[in-house]
């Protein structure tokens, strides 16, 4: 059995050559989730980009937050579209929306029974989940019912 | 210039349409070029031009059968403009057309094909994942998740639609049967002969609640290509023109901040389009005697019908009925050929012949009015794309 929630061969998430990303993938390695800021209008912005789109200051700060949010949205997932997914079963997707950062939402699963009933509002606390032995490795942020 | 020049409003006119056999994915006999020729050549013989004069090429979602190919196998006597609509995959289904009928209303080029050409067996499929060992960019936040193809990506958008205006799965269903009820009129449909009823979808597996199977396109192989020319040249031609009332295509305020950031998240991002549509057109929903809409995913679908003014969200489960959504005496007969989910999936264009069938009077179902046909290109994507035709009694 291992010890993630989806079965390994699924892709290593990775930095853009340019590295826009680089922080928030690695602050994940260190259990910590970062998200960017404006650092001149203090607009939140995720996924990452170079630039504010609220002010256009350059180069938004990268701020720590804790990985609590709220179900957005969600699917259970039964179609396999991936060959490491064959077999595996239904698997739960939730988007989170983190308030305490401007309302961005991040992807995860939904730890726990596939099967268990999901609700929209409900509040979750992530789970930072370590791929030590993918190539290269990486860490996700996973979610679970509070 | 005034506003009222900068428009396509009855200047262009589709005056050919041409489509291959269609094919489940990966068994066409033929190459995906080949597909593309055939398709082009059935749109010319239709509109009675000769091949040699087409001056232009207009493709989406990174088209394979490239411009300077087909011009050069085709002998076309020169190439004037070669485009393709940037991003959106299925999205650019309309825009594809809309950006051959601009190059023409602007004396870029006098005779433009329009088309899709797919043969998924030779290719890449959409509904596959492709098999990388790293990911970066939006697919990053997605791909380690499980979130790996369309129907991954699109479920919980319609989720939350579902659950900001109490949309019920009846109402996906309606449209998906909508789609197979008009497949079985139309001999060119995969699924000819192949009904779907009620039983049928509720006990169909789950793909992504709440996207059933029968909620999701097929994957096919096959090729569509329409024939564009100015107005005043259509007048002389074989097919009664049919023309462009209105075209939009983009995308509304950071639709698309990935991953799922959208502002609008429950949204097939038709609201700033729907609006652009009808200004050119100068017509409203009320004047739209039937839609073909494309479907990824019914909900999408959905989405995209009350974006466009046909209803409010909170009014779907009335208004999407099969009764409502079927030709000829519904109030909104929807994807008349089959569409996506029981047609052919030729990423969305054969909607766009069956629009131009409808306003000809040729489709197999056709609706009582049929003198403004809506085509909606792939919805919950960024840049979208829709398109107005409508018969020269709207000019």
């Amino acid at each position: 059995m291992h010890k993630t929630y989806l079965p390994p061969g699924l892709p290593s998430p990775i930095p853009e050559p340019d590295g826009l990303s680089a922080p928030y993938w690695n602050g994940l390695r260190q259990e910590r989730l970062l998200v960017q800021r404006c650092k001149a209008c203090c607009t939140w912005q995720f996924g990452p980009e170079w630039l504010c789109h609220a002010c256009l200051q350059f180069d938004p700060d990268w701020v720590e937050v804790a990985p609590q949010g709220t179900i957005f949205s969600w699917e259970r997932v039964w179609h396999p579209s991936h060959p490491a997914l064959q077999g595996h079963g239904p698997y739960l997707v939730v988007l989170v929306e983190l308030a305490q950062a401007g309302q961005v939402r991040m992807v995860g699963n939904l730890l726990g029974d596939p099967m268990q009933a999901v609700r929209v509002g409900a509040p979750v606390q992530g789970v930072y989940e370590h791929h030590p032995d993918a190539s290269p490795a990486y860490s996700l942020l996973q979610w679970t019912l509070t | 210039m005034g506003a009222s020049a900068r428009s396509l409003r009855g200047q262009v006119a589709i005056v050919g349409i041409g489509e291959t056999t269609y094919y489940k994915h990966g068994k066409s006999p033929d190459s995906e070029f080949k597909l593309a020729l055939q398709a082009i050549l059935r749109a010319c013989e239709d509109a009675g031009v000769d091949p040699r004069d087409i001056d232009g090429f207009s493709g989406f979602s990174d088209e394979r059968s490239d411009a300077v190919r087909l011009s050069t196998a085709l002998g076309s006597r020169r190439l004037r403009t070669s485009l393709m609509q940037w991003g959106g995959g299925g999205g650019g289904c309309c825009a594809a057309v809309a950006n051959g009928a601009a190059a023409i209303a602007t004396g870029m080029a006098d005779c433009v094909v329009a088309f899709r050409s797919l043969a998924q067996g030779q290719f890449g499929r959409f509904g596959q994942a492709g098999q990388v060992p790293a990911i970066s960019g939006e697919r990053a936040y997605l791909m380690p998740y499980g979130v790996l193809a369309p129907p991954q990506r699109f479920a919980m958008r319609v989720q939350r639609f579902m659950h900001e205006h109490g949309v019920h799965q009846e109402a996906l269903r309606a449209i998906a049967m909508a789609s197979y009820a008009h497949a079985q009129n139309n001999p060119r449909a995969l699924m000819h002969g192949k009904p779907l009823t009620e039983e049928a979808y509720d006990a169909s597996r789950w793909i992504a609640e709440p996207l059933h199977l029968f909620d999701c396109c097929m994957e096919n192989d096959g090729a569509a290509a329409v024939v564009m020319v100015s107005a005043e040249r259509a007048r002389d031609l074989r097919q009664p023109g049919v023309y462009l009332l209105g075209a939009a295509s983009g995308s509304g305020y950071r639709f698309g901040a990935m991953p799922h950031n959208s502002p609008r998240y429950a949204s097939a991002n038709f609201e700033t389009l729907a609006q652009d549509l009808y200004a050119m057109a100068q017509i409203g929903p009320a004047d739209v005697d039937n839609v073909q809409s494309y479907e990824n995913f019914t909900g999408g679908v959905a989405m995209a019908l009350a974006e466009h003014g046909f209803f409010h969200p909170e009014q779907a489960n009335e208004f999407l009925t099969l009764e409502n959504l079927t030709a000829p005496h519904g109030g909104l007969p929807l994807n008349t050929s089959g569409g996506n989910l029981a047609e052919c999936y030729v990423h969305g264009f054969e909607l766009i012949l069956e629009a131009v069938r409808q306003v000809r009077g040729q489709s197999v179902n056709q609706t009582r009015r049929h003198e403004v046909s809506l085509v909606i290109g792939g919805p919950m994507v960024a840049p979208a794309s829709d398109l107005l035709l409508g018969s020269a009694n709207l000019l």
